[in-house]
């Protein structure tokens, strides 16, 4: 381990801006986000950037490290460093507030254009409905969601960056846990949310989401499913109702 | 027919083309390498084409998979690259003309080897 | 001042990645030859001898350069091709990256072969 100092690039500015180079005292066991809180503390007050819990469950410190989206909480520097130098961006695909935060609106909101919300038709006078754990669609819904809307499965897909109206794959991924609720009702209105050319069709299958999600959840697959699920709802229909 | 629904349903011909001609590539691919063996001339390829309707009908098969599959694909591609400047439709639409005219009267031209 | 980072080559870099790229770059690559491999095709309605005379102009190295490499390119996308089958059709097994390692030797040897045969 050496003793000299990290050299850490951190994007200073919003849409226009510039790298500004800052040296940051090595330690062992230290993460990224313990760089940034360095920088900001000691030697520039006027960073600006998100943490909440900064142990890995909140997904808020999501940022671009070395050209990679991840969460800096859990990003050891010693994993990731080039030489002596590693370089802080916002996360890609979202328009920079400042610095290393960025405005996360259109990313929720296409989380609610894919119909990325339940809505069921019972009410607490009704009994519990029952939903079977080892049933087909409950273990594809259980695979993904665990999803915290950190933002870096949509920072790291080049059909988000080539096609701005694209859902994305955190969207979809959602959209399709629920397709496969069987107590949500609005299946068909998610449907055609999905389908178009912001929908499930535009993913190419790059893998870049499913490479980075920090919790292991694979969009990837959903997207899949729910390619197929609209293609053959477009052509033969479907349960719910004609596409 | 709404966006969605065409998007659907031009994913779906894509695929469907894309598995049958991942089988007629890999007969084509098989029927190349042997076929290529000491060279290739034009009385070789004629000689095996000529009259054979199982080829021209195998090989019609894949035009038309070729058809389908290909100017989507293009399509996709022009779409992402110049995405405002409307090229992607008229260029697939040439793509496929393309495909379905030259290839059909390729066919065509093994199958008679000329002799219309 | 410039312009905040896009995406560059450090995001991209992982297998899954490069298999989207070779599958996109040899499909445009095949759609631009295909016309062209039916145009020669089609040159057999000048009869045998006819064809003969077009398909001499293929002797120039610079062709048979290009038939090997579409040899390649096709095996790239026809593998690439069925991986994207199996993960959009099949049974969820992940990216399939031991079909890209598998891809990668079969384009190689199509590669091989196509040089054994034609010489």
């Amino acid at each position: 381990m050496s003793n000299t100092d990290l050299k850490v690039r951190v994007w200073r500015g919003s849409q226009e801006g510039e790298f500004v180079e800052y040296l940051v005292p090595r330690n062992p066991n230290q993460t990224v986000l313990d760089v940034v809180t360095y920088i900001q503390r000691k030697l520039d007050p006027t960073l600006s950037y998100r943490f909440a819990c900064r142990v890995g469950m909140c997904g808020s410190c999501a940022m671009t490290v070395n050209g990679v989206a991840r969460w800096t909480c859990r990003t050891h520097v010693s994993q990731i460093l080039q030489g002596d130098s590693l370089e802080i961006a916002p996360l890609n695909n979202l328009p920079v507030i400042k610095d290393l935060a960025t405005d996360m609106r259109e990313f929720f909101n296409k989380w609610k254009g894919a119909v990325g919300f339940f809505k069921g038709n019972q009410t607490r006078h009704d009994d519990f409905a029952k939903v079977e754990p080892h049933s087909v669609e409950r273990q594809l819904a259980n695979a993904g969601i665990e999803c915290i809307g950190c933002g870096v499965c949509y920072a790291s897909c080049e059909v988000v960056e080539s096609r701005p109206n694209y859902l994305g794959p955190a969207a979809l991924n959602r959209a399709w846990t629920l397709t496969n609720d069987v107590r949500d009702v609005q299946q068909l209105e998610r449907m055609r949310a999905v389908a178009g050319d912001a929908g499930c069709h535009a993913c190419h299958t790059q893998g870049s989401c499913t490479e980075r999600c920090p919790k292991a959840i694979e969009p990837t697959a959903g997207i899949a499913g729910l390619k197929k699920l609209v293609a053959r709802a477009a052509i033969r229909g479907s349960k719910w109702g004609k596409l | 027919m709404s966006a969605g629904v065409l998007q659907a349903k031009l994913w779906y011909a894509q695929r469907i083309s894309a598995m049958v001609l991942g089988l007629c590539v890999a007969i084509h691919l098989a029927i190349i390498f042997y076929a290529i063996r000491g060279g290739l001339s034009a009385q070789e390829i004629l000689g095996r084409t000529q009259g054979n309707i199982l080829f021209a009908i195998f090989y019609e098969v894949f035009v038309l998979a070729c058809f389908v599959h290909a100017p989507i694909g293009i399509a996709n591609i022009l779409q992402e690259t110049f995405p405002r400047s409307g090229l992607a439709r008229p260029l697939s639409f040439i793509l496929a003309l393309l495909i379905l005219v030259l290839g059909t009267t390729a066919v065509i031209g093994v199958f008679t080897g000329g002799q219309l | 001042m410039s312009a905040r980072p896009k995406l560059d080559y450090r995001a991209k870099s992982h297998l899954s990645y490069f298999a989207y790229a070779c599958h996109r770059f040899s499909g445009l690559l095949l759609a631009c030859f295909i016309p062209l491999h039916f145009l020669m095709l089609s040159q057999s309605l000048r009869g045998a001898q006819g064809f003969e005379k077009s398909l001499a102009l293929t002797n120039f190295w610079v062709f048979k350069f290009g038939e090997w490499a579409l040899v390649i390119l096709l095996a790239v996308h026809l593998a690439g091709g069925i991986r994207l089958l199996m993960i959009e059709f099949g049974p969820w097994k992940g990216l399939r990256k031991g079909w890209i390692q598998i891809s990668i030797l079969f384009a190689i040897t199509c590669g091989l072969l196509f040089l054994y045969f034609a010489n």
